[in-house]
């Protein structure tokens, strides 16, 4: 039995259609993990398995039992914010305990469970401070501990981490994984950031105008992309597509090199000029154009460390570059995938 | 799989969750107010044009008909087209003189300097402090016999005692006077929405126009005025519809007089509906209220509709 | 000296006289009225006097006459009786409908918002006539009863459209955990809304109060009787015998009750301006 399923959920706002029929299933402890752009209807889906929006036809279950009619409290989940929605004239202390209170829990067990969660997330020692007081990955761990204190069927994010800067955000995405590691709750965590996603999620939802386009583990989501959607919003920089024979090919830059670094395996060879190249340190990324494809599309390469120092990549010179053939993907008029050859 | 509880929604679940509905919640929240103003402004309203268009006194309560006939009565009497004329130079004298005086209030007061404060706290007064107080100030300030203003314009040799100005006794000078205190009551209000749209221009859109070679003219008056003027519609909002409406000043100071010279219509609304009882005749003056009001205020919503940045 | 230094003085001077021409327009009705309220009636009843400063010394007795002789402490009472009625059954009523309208969704609130505040326009001078009536009707003539049941027209729209403005400046997001915590959206209202807006809400309360000590139209309309009257009414037409003024009682009561307006609106002057301006300031 999945700690959240929905069945073919559509959310429309007037005329406008946000959510176009979602049935995902969400099993026990897993974190998982809703990828889409801005607009895609990521959030409002979030917000319906809450409960802070109400869909306009379909069904959700939580924990096995319908909760189409229910409001957030009854449902068993707990949902962090995206900037944690602290209650700000509150201690963390009474911040954690709010929760238990609203159930009327009583009051000694609220202590036992305040500890236990303030404990587990190492915040025991700040629980008389305000939210005002504390930093940013402090108030994260405030709402973890609160959203955790009543032990919920699913706990919710909504883009945690996009108030952070790009520092803070690797070392916030460490703990929030961790933690639900530990604990085992079952997660939805919603983002824009493939990146986050791709190194979080123990499975991804990718979503785009309101319907999923592929549920997967981060590899097959990487190497098995089911569209091309799926295939360039995920990767950076993303899949190159090009239009061929009806239909399209893909590839991704780190497999777009130099045709004589392919020695062990059948490959496509192509000729490709290069315009710029931006030198990064760990790699080099090289933009160009292929010959006898649309002049005006470009098309990048990501170059390993081994060639990043190579000065023999120079703008306006066409060089052999290659593909193996493992590596690349096609796509038909639809954008769907179809067999690899 | 199906799932073990897939089932019908049991009915006791929507029941029981019906005020965590935001619609049904929402609607009873705001219910008491709005049921508020139907009952007390709007039935009332309606029982106005109901009036006017009756032949109710409070001797004769009588709900008869009687189409425009009071309407006809009311403006073929000079003494209204008198009242009428009056209003309309007592509220567009003082929105004028109080919108000047306040946009250079508003100038000198943008700066910081020393007492500005105080400076502030004091301009204020006239508007912050309630309106009959003030009023019975200035009606001391104008006594016939003991006018400070009189006693200043003979000391400097102005007048003599003998020609000393009976402020509230002359007609065209008891129209200034009432025009005067208006005046200085509306314009510290002006002042502070002059402030409050003035520091609200972004000053990158000021330093653009400075580096373009804008000097403080231009800038005034191409600039900043535009962009305040949504705000000091609103203002003007106010100050046309409380002036034109008014009875406090003229009740206190002339009681409409000398021979009507100061009547406006609140006034005389209230005189011939209140203290003469003829309901039907009051309710048809004030409604002439009406037409200019809904003018004013759908003209500036309107702009500043319009004008929205 | 300099060229600029002389441009720079006179400069200074003409703003400085321009603020003090302000200064005194603005203000000398008070500095009239405080020293009207303490100079004895020789002084002021007199064409001969200098009438800037006393010119016999101060006296109270203005004030211990209205204070013993009048009936200025009922006046007083009565405002006070008007004021915390008036709002307390303004706060009730407009905080959840200002609430409600905050966070309905879509131009519904804010439509209904406008609409409500646009009733504030309405003018007394129009309902005074029916009002009069539906008063006598409720047998609430001559009582400062009939002011409580009518004031709140004017309070609880204008009250409204603040509150609406201080609940929208409120992050949803905090009464949305509140809802996800486990609260109805009565229990985020109370819980969250309302503790968070106390500034706001204290705003409110103050201007709230001062709306009914500033009101004249319908004082006059409803109450006659002298110990109905409140303060500003009482101040501004029961100080009269015969035909006779009593300036100084006058000036001494209206003294007194303007004081605690001004003080209020200076503090919250800012606030208020925000309150109303919310929409056409971006």
């Amino acid at each position: 039995m999945a700690a959240v399923s929905t069945r073919n959920i559509v959310k429309k706002f007037g005329e406008v259609s946000a959510i176009n029929g979602i049935s995902l299933e969400v099993p026990n402890s897993e974190f998982m993990v809703l990828l889409g752009p801005s607009g895609c209807g990521k959030t409002t889906f979030l917000r319906i398995i809450c409960g802070l929006e109400q869909q306009t036809s379909g069904d959700l279950l939580i924990g096995g039992d319908i909760v189409n009619e229910i409001p957030p409290r009854a449902r068993g989940v707990a949902m962090m914010f995206q900037s944690y929605g602290l209650y700000p004239h509150f201690s963390v202390r009474h911040n954690i305990a709010f929760p238990l209170r609203t159930q009327r829990v009583p009051s000694a067990e609220i202590n036992k469970k305040v500890a236990w969660a303030s404990q587990l997330l190492g915040i025991d020692h700040m629980l008389d401070r305000r939210p005002r007081q504390l930093s940013g990955g402090e108030r994260q761990r405030v709402a973890l501990a609160r959203a955790l204190v009543r032990e919920p069927t699913a706990l919710l994010l909504d883009e945690p981490l996009s108030n952070l800067d790009a520092k803070l955000r690797s070392s916030a995405r460490q703990e929030i994984k961790q933690f639900q590691q530990r604990v085992g709750v079952t997660t939805s965590y919603v983002t824009h950031d493939q990146v986050e996603a791709m190194g979080m999620g123990d499975r991804i939802a990718v979503i785009d105008r309101g319907q999923v386009r592929q549920v997967g583990t981060p590899s097959q989501i990487y190497d098995d992309p089911a569209d091309r959607f799926v295939a360039t919003f995920v990767g950076a920089p993303p899949m190159n597509i090009v239009a061929r024979s009806g239909g399209y090919l893909g590839f991704r830059p780190e497999n777009f090199l130099p045709k004589d670094m392919i020695k062990d395996a059948a490959f496509t060879e192509f000729k490709f000029r290069v315009d710029r190249s931006e030198y990064l340190g760990s790699e080099r990324i090289v933009y160009g154009v292929l010959e006898g494809f649309d002049s005006k599309q470009v098309i990048t390469a990501k170059l390993p460390p081994a060639h990043v120092a190579d000065e023999w990549i120079r703008p306006g010179e066409w060089h052999p570059f290659a593909v193996r053939d493992s590596a690349l993907r096609r796509f038909d008029n639809d954008g769907k995938r179809t067999s690899r050859h | 799989m199906v799932a073990i509880a897939d089932s019908v929604p049991k009915p006791t679940a929507r029941f029981r969750f019906i005020l965590d509905r935001r619609d049904v919640f929402g609607s009873i929240m705001v219910a008491p107010a709005i049921l508020y103003v139907l009952l007390l402004v709007g039935v009332p309203f309606l029982m106005a044009v109901y009036y006017s268009l009756s032949a109710y006194t409070i001797y004769d309560p009588s709900w008869r008909f009687v189409g425009i006939s009071n309407f006809v009565d009311v403006v073929e009497n000079p003494v209204f087209r008198q009242t009428l004329y009056n209003t309309f130079i007592f509220t567009f004298g003082s929105q004028f003189l109080g919108l000047i005086l306040g946009k250079f209030g508003a100038l000198l007061l943008l700066r910081p300097f020393r007492g500005r404060k105080i400076v502030r706290a004091l301009v204020i007064l006239p508007w912050a402090v309630p309106i009959a107080l003030a009023t019975v100030a200035w009606e001391w300030m104008f006594d016939s016999l003991y006018s400070v203003i009189n006693w200043a314009l003979i000391a400097l040799g102005i007048v003599t005692r003998s020609a000393a100005p009976n402020w509230l006794g002359t007609p065209h000078l008891a129209m200034l006077s009432v025009i005067v205190v208006n005046a200085w009551r509306f314009f510290p209000f002006a002042i502070v929405i002059f402030l409050a749209g003035i520091t609200a221009v972004p000053q990158d859109v000021l330093d653009a126009a400075t580096v373009d070679g804008a000097g403080f003219w231009r800038r005034n008056y191409q600039i900043i005025m535009p962009m305040i003027l949504p705000i000091v519609a609103i203002g003007l909002v106010f100050g046309i519809v409380f002036t034109f409406t008014d009875l406090s000043i003229v009740f206190l100071m002339t009681m409409g007089g000398p021979v009507g010279a100061t009547s406006v219509l609140g006034f005389a609304g209230f005189q011939t509906g209140i203290n003469s009882g003829d309901v039907a005749h009051g309710a048809a003056i004030s409604l002439f209220m009406l037409p200019v009001l809904l003018v004013v205020v759908v003209a500036m919503l309107r702009f500043i509709r319009r004008r929205e940045i | 000296m300099s060229r600029a230094t002389v441009t720079k003085a006179m400069q200074e001077t003409s703003f400085y006289g321009a603020v003090a021409f302000f200064l005194v327009l603005a203000a000398f009705p008070f500095y009239w009225m405080v020293i009207t309220s303490f100079k004895t009636n020789g002084d002021l009843y007199s064409v001969t006097h200098v009438p800037f400063w006393f010119n016999d010394p101060p006296t109270l007795e203005h004030f211990r006459y209205l204070f013993d002789k009048t009936l200025f402490t009922t006046w007083l009472l009565n405002s006070l009786i008007i004021g915390l009625c008036v709002t307390a059954i303004t706060l009730v009523t407009a905080l959840p409908g200002a609430y409600s309208l905050a966070r309905m969704a879509g131009r519904n609130g804010e439509a209904l918002g406008i609409g409500i505040f646009l009733t504030y326009l309405v003018p007394p001078t129009l309902l005074f006539l029916p009002l009069s009536r539906v008063i006598a009707g409720l047998g609430l003539q001559n009582s400062i009863w009939s002011l409580v049941v009518v004031y709140p027209t004017f309070t609880i729209p204008f009250c409204t459209w603040l509150l609406m403005g201080f609940f929208k400046a409120l992050p949803v997001e905090i009464e949305e955990a509140a809802i996800v915590d486990g609260c109805s959206l009565f229990g985020a209202f109370i819980k969250m809304a309302i503790p968070l807006s106390l500034p706001g809400i204290l705003n409110v309360v103050i201007f709230t109060f001062t709306l009914t000590l500033q009101e004249f139209v319908y004082a006059l309309t409803f109450i006659s009787a002298s110990d109905q009257k409140p303060i500003t009414l009482g101040v501004a037409t029961d100080l009269i015998r015969g035909d006779i003024f009593y300036w100084g009682e006058i000036m001494a009561g209206a003294l007194i009750a303007s004081i605690p307006v001004a003080v209020a609106y200076n503090l919250f002057l800012d606030r208020f301006i925000s309150g109303i301006t919310g929409g056409a300031v971006k």
